[in-house]
């Protein structure tokens, strides 16, 4: 059994018509999952699933043996899940060291150590510790949204397209802090649009078709996997 | 001598008095854009909370003066402001728990919001007139002038006196101090640095374990102490009369929106930019330029721009004005 686990979920936003049906994912602390697929798959519903902003009709979502399903977002980050989202995610008018001071907002010892061991991570962070984030490069505004993350010292880290709209330089280096994260032992679970490039560096990967499992295997099988290769990575 | 004559003028008759008015509406500016900030609507109850607040913290005034307790040279009113600032959170809370919850849960739009409180605007109105009527009160008590007018004439030998009144200097001192522990607040402590975080990126908050409710219960408490301050220096400077406290709303939404709405900062500086610009408009500029123009060229009208009746037009057309150029404020807020 997998330490962080969706199993068979399916559901939609509100009263809307299914988007996920019967969709499991999983993935192991110290392990980089990732979930491709078409525009529309379900891929970042999938996640958002899991983290509990939409309401499951059926499956479970379960962490280290736990059920957590009937469990709302916040009760979920205090289980150790934390969550990068696409978008706005970061306090772009406070400063980088008051994000930090945010991610953490549920523990009160030793904040200044977690942080340090942040900006250890993310040298550039400390260096702009003072300034607004608004200010910074988009590089370095998700260095600032994976550092807020993981002030929790979260056990799994959830990312919704992380690179969505970097440079490919950029793209290349978050992709090395995140293989960094992952050897502190943290479960990590992406939802990608570069779908290449995210199966090269995950472990494991999950292709969505229409809000079902469609095909997964380790990063190298999905990647030569023809079928796969045809449809989804452009040959 | 003509030429500090004219300084001692505009002294006198602009920066003090625009300096102790532009406190007041800065102190109501402030928690517009705090409302605004973090329970995203507009807060019509503004001005007559102002009043609510002022009208207990003299119910109090009176009530201490019968039992013969005063401050002595400074206004026994602000003994009573604590009194009223608790009453005044009670009401705010008690409001918040029986009216907006309601829609916050329901996750109304705003503009629903800021209709909901223009019906608490009314029924705040209307307690204030059944507890103490639609009268002028003045419950300023203690020494009125620092400075008076033929003392300053005196001491320069100048033809221009300077009146600086105490309630001036008490406005002043008030609000930086008031201000201070706001900011300080806002910028250092944790409470206040989850209250920017929420008013920056709901969402996310959220997802970083912010308790939504301690953030808004917060923000009332605020609200009701900076209203209670606010409408009670205006009070004690000028004179208590609950309809001149509902008209004060427009020059503090144009204060909160001139310093972008939702940023607490540029709304302090704002009120600042309302009152100077209301009463450099509205001065009649006659006597200053009969001290710095040769006799030949004295002016025959009063040089008055607009009539002081108008004054709210001043209010009114820097807030279009913002609106239609700079609709984030010109300290940068959000758009509205």
């Amino acid at each position: 059994m997998a330490f962080f686990e969706g199993v068979k979920m399916t559901g939609g936003y509100d009263d809307g018509p299914d988007i996920i049906s019967s969709c499991s994912v999983n993935v192991n602390q110290g392990e980089i999952v990732s979930i491709i697929g078409p525009n529309g798959a379900g891929k970042s519903t999938a996640m958002k699933a899991m983290l509990g902003l939409l309401n499951l009709k059926s499956g479970k979502v379960i962490i280290d043996g736990k059920d957590i399903s009937h469990l709302n977002p916040q009760d979920r980050v205090k289980q150790g899940i934390s969550f990068v989202p696409q978008t706005k995610n970061v306090f772009a008018g406070l400063s980088v060291e008051e994000n930090l001071e945010m991610g953490a907002f549920l523990r009160d010892e030793n904040l200044q150590e977690i942080i340090n061991e942040i900006y250890e991570l993310f040298p550039i962070l400390k260096e702009k510790k003072s300034q607004i984030v608004g200010e910074l490069s988009g590089g370095q505004r998700q260095q600032v949204a994976l550092g807020r993350a993981l002030m929790i010292k979260p056990s799994v880290l959830m990312l919704d397209e992380p690179t969505a709209g970097v440079s490919p330089i950029v793209m290349d280096e978050l992709f090395d802090h995140i293989l960094k994260v992952k050897k502190t032992n943290v479960a990590i679970l992406m939802v990608e649009q570069n779908a290449k490039q995210a199966l090269s560096i995950s472990d494991r990967g999950y292709v969505l078709v229409t809000g079902e499992n469609k095909y997964s295997g380790t990063g190298k099988e999905l990647l030569n996997d023809p079928r796969v290769r045809s449809s989804f990575l452009g040959g | 001598m003509d030429f500090i004559n004219s300084i001692v003028l505009l002294l006198n008759y602009i920066f003090v008095p625009a300096l102790s008015y532009g406190s007041q509406l800065a102190l109501g500016a402030i928690f517009v854009s705090l409302i605004y900030g973090i329970l995203r609507f507009a807060y019509f109850t503004a001005g007559d909370l102002m009043s609510f607040g002022t009208m207990f913290t003299i119910l109090f005034t009176w009530y201490f003066q019968s039992l013969g307790i005063n401050l002595g040279v400074l206004p026994t009113a602000l003994l009573a402001i604590p009194f009223g600032v608790i009453i005044t959170i009670l009401y705010v809370l008690a409001k918040d728990k029986l009216v907006f919850s309601y829609y916050r849960t329901k996750k109304s739009p705003p503009v629903m919001l800021a209709m909901v409180s223009i019906g608490t605007m009314f029924v705040t109105q209307a307690i204030v007139r059944i507890v103490i009527g639609p009268f002028d009160r003045r419950f300023f008590d203690g020494e009125k002038f620092i400075l008076k007018a033929n003392e300053f004439k005196e001491m320069t030998g100048l033809n221009e006196g300077l009146t600086i009144k105490s309630t001036q200097v008490i406005t002043l001192l008030v609000t930086i101090i008031v201000v201070s522990i706001l900011f300080w607040f806002l910028n250092k402590t944790k409470t206040g640095k989850s209250m920017r975080a929420y008013s920056d990126n709901e969402d996310l908050a959220l997802l970083s374990g912010i308790d939504p409710k301690k953030v808004v219960m917060i923000t009332w408490v605020i609200a009701a102490i900076l209203a209670t301050i606010g409408g009670t220096l205006y009070g004690l400077d000028k004179s208590f009369k609950p309809f001149t406290y509902f008209n004060n709303m427009l020059p503090i939404f144009a204060a909160a929106i001139v310093g972008g709405i939702g940023n607490p900062f540029g709304a302090f500086l704002g009120g600042y930019v309302i009152a100077f610009s209301e009463i450099l408009i509205t001065y009649a500029y006659k006597k200053f330029f009969i001290y710095i123009l040769p006799e030949s060229l004295e002016p025959d009208g009063l040089l008055q721009l607009l009539s002081t009746d108008y004054k709210f037009a001043v209010s009114f057309s820097i807030l279009v004005i913002v609106l239609l150029f700079r609709p984030s404020g010109i300290f940068k807020g959000k758009i509205i």
